[in-house]
């Protein structure tokens, strides 16, 4: 089973035992044969991609050493591709063309990885079902009526369905680790100012991290040491060294400290998620894990801080959409007067999505004089209060423990009615995010209606190496990251 | 803590956000947001009295100055980035402009 993952593939390139070529027409094929049903991509880049690894066939030399070599990647429609549309699943963007890479896609392609299209993500990367899309949703490989997750669900579905064994994601509230879960693979969000979001189309500002999805931990720490490290074109980049992620993949846990919130984590799962989890704990034990109980008191407070922190940058952000620079322009309806106020109020009234609009507004509204220190200072200091929560948990602990998500994939339209019911879905993640730290989701089980289940691992900031050692250790033992859903091997 | 939202309150929001929104929208948000305001007043349970907001998470900042020298450098090309603009005029001598609808009366 080791030839569709990363580390397969692109060791028969650089050994010249595959060409890059026949493994980025493989992709294209398995894409083909599963987008009617799955929705996973919003542009498709056949020929730029068999270009791409014509190109690397044609120098064998020049690529001897790179980790990603003919790698197929499918990167979420939130990274600028320079000539390749590009669109955060929105309207506004649906015939924007950036005339610059991020930098992440400069890193990924400077390692050997061809680029196949675009997935499909809620608009802006708000929403935790990618229902949000202006395109549609994107669909569970495991179940087609359920959702791959969001906000990156298209970047999901495409690793699980082994179009592409890494796909990249982006991360505001749980975007990575969410679909990962659900969709049976490895996500990994990393630590705040790990990774350059230089051309990451911005959602919330103090939230937002760009990481990997593939189908195992150690696919993630390759794609990581490719992507990572500091970058002059992004403020918020950490000038902090990039270990080599891989050399923490010694399989084994013996001594390392694992806690468990079990104040947290106690009610409002499912059943079989929460057996899934328990399971999961008692394999690391087995393997020399020390679990621990530790408290995050503030962390129920995650999702009202969270959704008050992502919409109020959300509504500065996304202020710069106006008709004017790119993207669409909708003239004013009749009465509304020639002017440019009025352009700017119609082509986002005609370019956002129903999601997004509530989130602008509700940002707005929480920033209005009047309003900021009830809402959103509360949020910032509450904020504070969460990350303290975590500083001391980590003093006793190497790594907290939760499931990824409360209940597996739901079915598509199961909350459409209600954002709020929505929203508690994140309760697991949103606080990595507003703690900055990284967080890694890996396949831990399945219901009995097999969907897959994920087992979270938060860490301390800069600390992605014991997250990829322990959730390594943990694939080795078990064989969950192996089962495939029918459509990624028809 | 503010009163009840209105769909006062959402028309005048919508115009700070540069949205125009039509009834259905107005009602919908109305109740929507109203929720989600009842449902964040929980934070005020919590005491934060002394307690800092956190506006960033980022903690390199101290060690590594994100300034750099005021350089000029390269950008990007005129051409390449008026080609997504909806409305402009490339035929200028000087590599061209946005255009955009009257701005003052």
């Amino acid at each position: 089973m080791t030839e569709d993952t990363i580390a397969g593939l692109a060791g028969a390139v650089r050994t010249g035992a595959r060409t890059a070529t026949e493994i980025c027409q493989r992709a294209l094929a398995q894409l083909d044969a599963t987008e009617p049903s799955l929705h996973a991509f919003n542009t498709v880049a056949a020929d730029r991609a068999l270009a791409r690894a014509a190109a690397i066939d044609r120098h064998p030399a020049r690529w001897k050493q790179a980790p990603l070599a003919g790698v197929p990647i499918a990167l979420k429609d939130n990274l600028c591709t320079r000539g390749l549309r590009t669109t955060a699943s929105s309207r506004i963007l649906d015939t924007f063309v950036p005339p610059y890479d991020a930098t992440v896609v400069e890193r990924l392609e400077a390692a050997g990885a061809v680029v196949v299209g675009k997935t499909n993500c809620d608009e802006f990367a708000m929403g935790s079902s990618n229902e949000n899309s202006a395109y549609g949703p994107a669909r569970n490989p495991w179940a087609l009526d359920r959702t791959p997750g969001g906000s990156s669900g298209g970047s999901a579905a495409a690793g699980a369905a082994g179009i592409a064994p890494a796909a990249r994601g982006s991360d505001t509230g749980g975007s990575i680790p969410q679909p990962a879960a659900i969709c049976g693979v490895v996500g990994l969000k990393p630590t705040y100012g790990r990774v350059s979001r230089y051309g990451l189309i911005a959602f919330a500002s103090s939230l937002d991290q760009i990481g990997p999805f593939t189908r195992t931990v150690r696919d993630a720490a390759l794609v990581l040491s490719a992507i990572a490290g500091h970058d002059p074109m992004d403020a918020t980049s950490e000038a902090e060294p990039v270990p080599p992620y891989a050399d923490a993949l010694t399989g084994d846990v013996r001594g390392a400290r694992i806690g468990v919130p079990r104040g947290l984590v106690g009610a409002g799962v499912d059943r079989e998620v929460a057996q899934a989890f328990d399971e999961a704990l008692a394999s690391l034990a087995d393997r020399g894990a020390r679990l621990v109980d530790v408290e995050l008191p503030h962390a129920p407070y995650a999702i009202p801080v969270y959704y008050l922190v992502a919409t109020a940058e959300a509504s500065s952000n996304l202020a710069r959409y106006d008709g004017v620079r790119y993207g669409m322009r909708t003239p004013p309806a009749a009465g509304a007067g020639p002017d440019l106020p009025a352009m700017y109020a119609s082509t986002r009234a005609q370019g956002f999505g129903p999601e997004v609009k509530r989130r602008i507004m509700l940002g707005t509204y929480v920033l209005s004089a009047g309003y900021y220190d009830a809402y959103y200072l509360k949020a910032q200091q509450v904020r504070t209060l969460i990350l303290r929560d975590y500083d001391r948990a980590f003093e006793r602990v190497d790594a907290v423990a939760m499931p990824t998500t409360p209940t597996p994939a739901f079915r598509l339209g199961e909350h459409a009615a209600d954002p709020l019911q929505m929203y508690l879905g994140d309760v697991f993640t949103v606080s990595a995010n507003l703690a900055g730290l990284p967080a890694l989701s890996v396949p831990c089980g399945f219901t009995a209606g097999g969907l897959p289940i994920g087992l979270q691992l938060i860490g301390r900031r800069h600390d992605e190496s014991t997250l990829l050692r322990v959730a390594d250790a943990y694939e080795r033992g078990t064989a969950w990251w192996t089962h495939r859903p029918p459509i990624a091997t028809r | 803590m503010p009163a009840q939202l209105t769909s006062d309150d959402v028309v005048r929001i919508a115009a700070l956000a540069n949205v125009t929104l039509d009834p259905r929208e107005i009602a919908l948000f109305t109740r929507q947001i109203g929720e989600l305001l009842a449902y964040v007043e929980q934070l005020q349970q919590v005491d934060t009295a002394g307690v800092p907001p956190t506006a960033s998470v980022r903690r390199g900042a101290a060690g590594a100055s994100a300034d750099r020298p005021d350089e000029v450098r390269p950008s990007l090309e005129i051409a390449d980035t008026l080609a997504n603009a909806p409305d402009a005029d490339r035929s200028q001598m000087e590599g061209g402009f946005f255009r955009v609808p009257r701005v003052i009366g």
